[in-house]
């Protein structure tokens, strides 16, 4: 079975949970922005929470699937529909041979992910299915869809049967209004911040900048300042880390951080809270609420343990 | 090691710090540490990554947290010393052709230096390298041990692209960048080995800790390489 690419959207690649085991040669995690978003449409349609899926930006694709398939999306709001109507998201859902599914502008967050059931069958590079844009790994020459692409699935056909009648409420997993503070675990350098500067990160309100990407988001509004300029070595850096560029204005890593940097790092964002970021959308703000890493680690556990809860009640669910 | 210090990098990795500037005992020290860890095969430890004076260790939150997993480190770090670190004496030889198209910014490197053209390249291929870290781009290679007296100032305003293969100098470092990129360094030639490839065995030509020397060629000898 194959899915093909009628009109590509704003920004359309393939991801799985990222790259790992490789960032001492210079590669970095890359994945889905919106993991938590990427594991959710996994287990809808039977996956392992890890198989390949589309990740989709602000501008959904127009995607024609040549055989029957289960699909379940995820993440931001979306009003996908196929020549039947609307497809419903947060559930597993049956599209038929030769269906055209116009999966729409995203209402609200800023990506949606599209999981078959079975997984995409695209080729690994470097024990992962995801598609680093910035540098070119992954995928389809590691680039986002074009119009012609044709993307295989691992498994051939899916018979048509009922829909499923139910689905997951996002709310736990999804911010409709964007106005959550995100959890931030000062940084090494957080303590060289000027005190106004040190105040600022957690009292104000940031917005995201137009050049916000899946490298990194630009905190426009605030230019924050060192007491003095640091000289710093290049080290490692990861996704959620929070650089400080001389020009004041932090830049936030994301998915396809590098894996090193010499800007200081005045803080991190909370693992938990990454996937909550990765939703808003440039033009949005964004407050941060201080963090400490037992209370982030604490947190990302918690979810986990949600998580794994709603993994057992779903499979439950396809079997039935 | 008395000197170390394991911190925090957000809740998810961690920096084990050996110190804070470019020297060859410090870096030598951080990629043996690197090796030493990926030895231990330490449960939850997802990547391991040197740089100059520090090693970036990545873990699975599910499985492990800041405290256990820089415990199990901490005894890792405190058995490393300097002089474990392996001398590898194989050199790997970078071809490069100098100035011209390749190197645009060779004249200006010259003059920096108050020497000839010439002079700079005879300086750059006379010195000794080791390959400090890779970072930055999949397969890009920071140097050590770049004649001082070719150390060079940044572009004000960096390149929207440099082509793969250029060989540059970054203030008091020297890499080659593996892709066309932006970049602000300045280069002095272009090499036509290919400094990463995802589909080859071993991806990145050049691994932290290798010995490393440049070598002089002339534009036929690129094209007949590039062949």
């Amino acid at each position: 079975m194959s899915i093909h690419v009628v009109a590509p959207g704003s920004l359309t690649t393939v991801q799985d949970l990222g790259r790992f085991g490789h960032t001492h040669i210079g590669v970095g995690h890359a994945g889905a922005m919106d993991a938590v978003a990427l594991r959710l449409a996994n287990l809808l349609v039977g996956n392992d929470e890890n198989a390949a899926a589309l990740e989709i930006t602000l501008r959904g694709p127009i995607l024609r699937f040549d055989d029957g398939a289960l699909i379940a999306i995820t993440g931001g709001e979306i009003e996908a529909h196929d020549e039947n109507g609307i497809v419903t998201t947060w559930r597993p859902f049956h599209v038929r041979a030769g269906c055209t599914v116009d999966i729409g502008h995203l209402r609200s967050g800023s990506r949606a992910y599209l999981a078959v059931r079975g997984g995409l069958g695209v080729e690994a590079v470097l024990d992962s299915r995801s598609t680093d844009v910035n540098t070119c790994l992954g995928p389809f020459g590691g680039r986002a869809l074009i119009m012609g692409d044709v993307v295989p699935t691992m498994l051939h056909s899916i018979e048509h049967t009922v829909h499923a009648t139910w689905s997951l409420d996002p709310s736990p997993w999804f911010d409709e209004r964007a106005d959550r503070p995100i959890g931030l675990i000062p940084g090494a350098h957080f303590s060289h911040l000027d005190v106004q500067s040190q105040q600022s990160l957690f009292a104000r309100e940031f917005r995201i900048g137009s050049q916000s990407n899946r490298v990194g988001y630009r905190l426009q509004g605030h230019a924050l300042r060192l007491r003095e300029p640091l000289e710093l070595v290049s080290e490692g850096v990861v996704p959620g880390t929070v650089q400080l560029p001389p020009d004041g204005e932090p830049i936030v890593l994301m998915a396809e951080a590098p894996t090193t940097g010499g800007y200081p790092r005045i803080g991190h964002i909370a693992a938990v809270d990454l996937p909550r970021l990765a939703q808003r959308r440039p033009g949005q703000t964004v407050r941060f609420a201080e963090m400490s890493p037992d209370e982030a680690q604490t947190r990302y556990l918690q979810r986990e343990r949600e998580l794994v809860a709603l993994r057992q009640s779903i499979i439950e669910r396809l079997k039935a | 090691m008395t000197t170390s210090s394991i911190e925090p990098l957000g809740d998810g990795a961690l920096l084990i710090r050996l110190g804070d500037s470019i020297d060859a005992a410090t870096n030598r020290t951080a990629i043996a540490l690197a090796g030493a860890l990926c030895a231990a095969d330490i449960f939850g430890v997802r990547d391991i990554a040197p740089a100059y004076a520090s090693v970036c260790v990545r873990y699975e939150m599910s499985s492990a947290d800041f405290a256990t997993i820089s415990t199990r480190l901490r005894s890792i770090v405190d058995s490393i010393k300097t002089a474990e670190y392996s001398v590898d004496t194989d050199v790997t030889e970078i071809p490069v052709c100098y100035g011209g198209k390749f190197g645009p910014d060779l004249d200006a490197v010259a003059a920096h230096a108050s020497i000839s053209v010439d002079h700079v390249i005879d300086r750059h291929v006379d010195a000794n390298y080791e390959v400090a870290m890779l970072g930055f781009m999949p397969g890009f290679p920071y140097l050590r041990g770049l004649d001082p007296t070719l150390h060079t100032p940044r572009l004000a305003t960096p390149r929207t692209r440099v082509p793969a293969g250029s060989v540059a100098i970054g203030g008091a470092q020297t890499g080659i960048y593996p892709r066309e990129l932006p970049g602000g360094w300045r280069i002095i030639g272009r090499t036509p080995l290919r400094l990463f490839d995802s589909a080859r065995e071993t991806p990145a030509l050049l691994s932290p800790g290798q010995k490393v020397r440049f070598t002089r060629i002339g534009p036929d000898e690129f094209a007949a390489m590039r062949r």
